[in-house]
């Protein structure tokens, strides 16, 4: 028997109102919970409106004719999702109407399936906030690699671990020249409450790629989610940076050389197949050799 | 009426964009568009108009135009595209997307053979593959008939007892590439024919919704009976839309079915999109033999009329059915449908013709072949071929 207490009216009216309800079917310690509540927190009154392809993120909704989501959500077939809203965002558009289109993605849907979707609407600089939730394999359909699969990570469809490295998306997305394209750390509130806020100050298309822990697929504690994504922020291996106009680029979190082992022994994805942390270790220096490039020759400005 | 000399192309771009024009007082019009042969000439017609409120996206695949038709028209927009063969075959998840989410977007299907292997000539096989997407389909023999058929459409479509996109196609080159004088109605007397489009779950603050999310099997049967039900309506809202269409523009556009010399037939023929014009003269010429024969156009093909088509074949002993598409291991798509009409109703003798796939002509030697094997047959054989005349 739950022996929750059972809210007051005034609460479940402020629930209702949420962009994330309670009575979603989220696994615990699922990246995506925290990222919808920070990015409704981020908009504020500023409510989105949601185009979300085939992924976890849709099935968080929950079943007819119940919706978890307490703002228009629009479901668009896997590879759809930014052609959909920029149909929406268009539309929007002509009626003089100012309101956000969020694109909440998985990394199927825009690594793979929806990455010539994706290019397309960057390219044309549509006018939308698109959110990568990125957990690194196809959770919904129980685990299986995609190309944003880090090297090394056991899957449904890696039993002896992934053999090549994880897409670098965030590259794929400045190249396009968008005004805005940022990574958010779960572990980082106020970053990640900016980086949105100043996202929604601009026009255009913004990229975001939230490193999301999967505790069913990363094979880890729901009560570690947290803690990973600052083991990875720390290490390396999830940079924490901006890039504006894709071609000015700053570190907003530096790493402090917490050994990636730490990160790694909390989940079975790595410890499985006894993943060799040099393989993580040559790709953390890799990437920083690249951002710390980039930042050095291309720096963000002041105005930036 | 402004009559112009035009390709059947330009005619179908001209139809959309008045249509999306006449949106205007409402929330607009948009579409993604995307090229492919034999249709490019409409998305570039729809990217050049000047709309008031409107807006053509030039995206990068069929998939993502019909995709942003889909984002646009939930948005509450008058929404429209055109493709042809492997366009829709590449646009095949979304077109299913749009009609089980009941939006009113019309595609135009400029029908082309689906390669491979490669051949950019006429068949119906590209836009009959959509025939279960729950779109209405509609079959144009003409460059008139056409820009007809598109603004009635948009009427039937939008109506909230149907609320299904609708596909309307024509034959490749033989009408998108060649001119005809065409009445092109005034954009005054389109804003009088279309109602502003109001799409009833169009996303909304006021009560925000999920749209497309999980449903369980009782719910998804349940829908899908809805979709059936909303089919059921086309027949009665084309009905009245085409009365209105005479009222409006003072021309009575073609119905679901138009049955040529049926009443004392004892064989007819049945065909879609230009066949029939071949097929209009070949009777005619046969009738003024003596012959006892007629035709029917079939131009609704999404519903299928099959209750007018069991009127008009009451009387009938024999039927040829024109196929110009092929279902692989069965036989001609529309031949299907005719006997699956007739099934439990009639022994009327149904022969299936296989013909002009891959865009061959079918000229009225081949015709008047087909009606005299038909004469000769004694019962129906398997779906004869008939081959392309070199």
């Amino acid at each position: 028997m739950s022996t929750a207490p059972t809210p007051t009216k005034e609460q479940l009216s402020d629930y209702c109102h949420n962009l994330l309800r309670p009575g979603n079917t989220n696994c615990a310690g699922c990246g995506m919970s925290m990222g919808l509540q920070w990015l409704d927190e981020a908009l504020g009154e500023d409510r989105p409106t949601l185009v979300i392809p085939a992924c976890c993120g849709i099935v968080t909704a929950g079943a007819f004719p119940t919706s978890a989501y307490g703002v228009p959500t629009v479901a668009a077939t896997f590879a759809s999702a930014p052609a959909v809203a920029t149909g929406v965002s268009v539309v929007y558009r002509l009626n003089n109407e100012d309101r956000p289109t969020v694109c909440w993605t998985g990394d199927g849907g825009t690594y793979d399936i929806g990455v010539a979707t994706l290019s397309a609407a960057a390219e044309r600089n549509e006018d939308m906030i698109y959110v990568c939730y990125d957990n690194e394999i196809y959770g919904n359909t129980g685990g299986q690699r995609s190309s944003a699969t880090p090297e090394g990570v056991v899957t449904s469809t890696t039993e002896k671990g992934k053999a090549e490295r994880k897409k670098d998306m965030m590259a794929i997305m400045a190249g396009h020249r968008i005004p805005y394209a940022a990574t958010l750390s779960l572990a980082h509130r106020e970053d990640f409450l900016r980086k949105v806020r100043r996202a929604r100050s601009l026009r255009g298309f913004k990229f975001f790629l939230i490193l999301s822990p999967c505790p069913t697929g990363w094979k880890s504690e729901a009560e570690d989610s947290v803690d990973l994504i600052r083991l990875a922020v720390r290490s390396g291996l999830f940079p924490v940076y901006e890039v504006f106009g894709g071609v000015r680029y700053r570190v907003n979190v530096q790493p402090d050389g917490t050994p990636v082992e730490e990160y790694m022994k909390r989940q079975r994805r790595y410890t499985k197949g006894k993943t060799d942390a040099a393989v993580l270790r040559r790709f953390i220096e890799d990437q920083w050799h690249y951002l710390n490039g980039m930042v050095r020759a291309f720096p963000a400005g002041p105005n930036d | 009426m402004a009559r112009a000399l035009v390709t059947g192309n330009h005619a179908a771009g001209y139809a959309l964009s008045v249509a999306g024009e006449a949106n205007r007082q409402a929330r607009g019009c948009a579409a993604g568009a995307y090229p492919i042969t034999p249709q490019t000439e409409i998305i570039e017609y729809l990217r050049s108009f000047a709309f008031t409120k409107g807006y053509i996206v030039p995206v990068e695949s069929e998939h993502s135009a019909m995709g942003v038709c889909i984002g646009a028209s939930l948005a509450g927009a008058r929404a429209m595209t055109a493709s042809s063969a492997n366009g829709l075959a590449y646009m095949n998840e979304n077109v299913f997307a749009a009609g089980y989410y009941r939006l009113p977007i019309i595609m135009i299907a400029v029908n082309r053979t689906l390669g491979p292997p490669w051949n950019i000539w006429v068949d119906q096989g590209d836009s009959l593959s959509l025939r279960d997407a729950a779109w209405m389909q509609f079959y144009t023999e003409s460059h008139q008939d056409l820009v007809d058929t598109i603004l009635v459409a948009f009427r039937v479509a939008e109506d909230h007892r149907v609320l299904l996109p609708a596909l309307v196609a024509l034959d490749g080159f033989v009408v998108s590439h060649t001119q005809m004088v065409v009445d092109l109605p005034e954009q005054q007397l389109v804003d009088r024919y279309l109602p502003p489009c109001h799409v009833p779950h169009q996303v909304s603050y006021e009560h925000p919704v999920t749209v497309g999310g999980l449903t369980w099997p009782r719910e998804t049967e349940h829908h899908r009976i809805e979709v059936q039900r909303a089919m059921e309506q086309v027949p009665q809202v084309l009905s009245e839309a085409t009365e209105e269409f005479v009222k409006v523009f003072g021309r009575r556009p073609h119905t679901a079915l138009s049955c040529e010399y049926t009443e004392d037939a004892e064989v007819v023929l049945i065909a879609c999109n230009t066949m029939v014009r071949t097929l209009r003269n070949v009777v005619k010429e046969r009738r003024a033999k003596g012959e006892k024969i007629g035709l029917i156009k079939e131009k609704l093909f999404r519903p299928f009329p099959r209750a007018e088509l069991r009127a008009a074949l009451k009387n009938v002993k024999k039927v040829g059915v024109l196929d110009r598409n092929h279902s692989p291991g069965s036989g001609g798509i529309f031949w299907q449908e005719v006997t699956t009409s007739l099934q439990g109703h009639s022994d009327v003798l149904v022969q299936d013709y296989l013909v002009g796939l891959g865009g061959g002509d079918v000229t009225p030697a081949i015709i008047n072949d087909i009606i005299d094997d038909l004469y000769r047959r004694k019962q129906a054989a398997e779906p004869v071929w008939k081959e392309v005349v070199a």
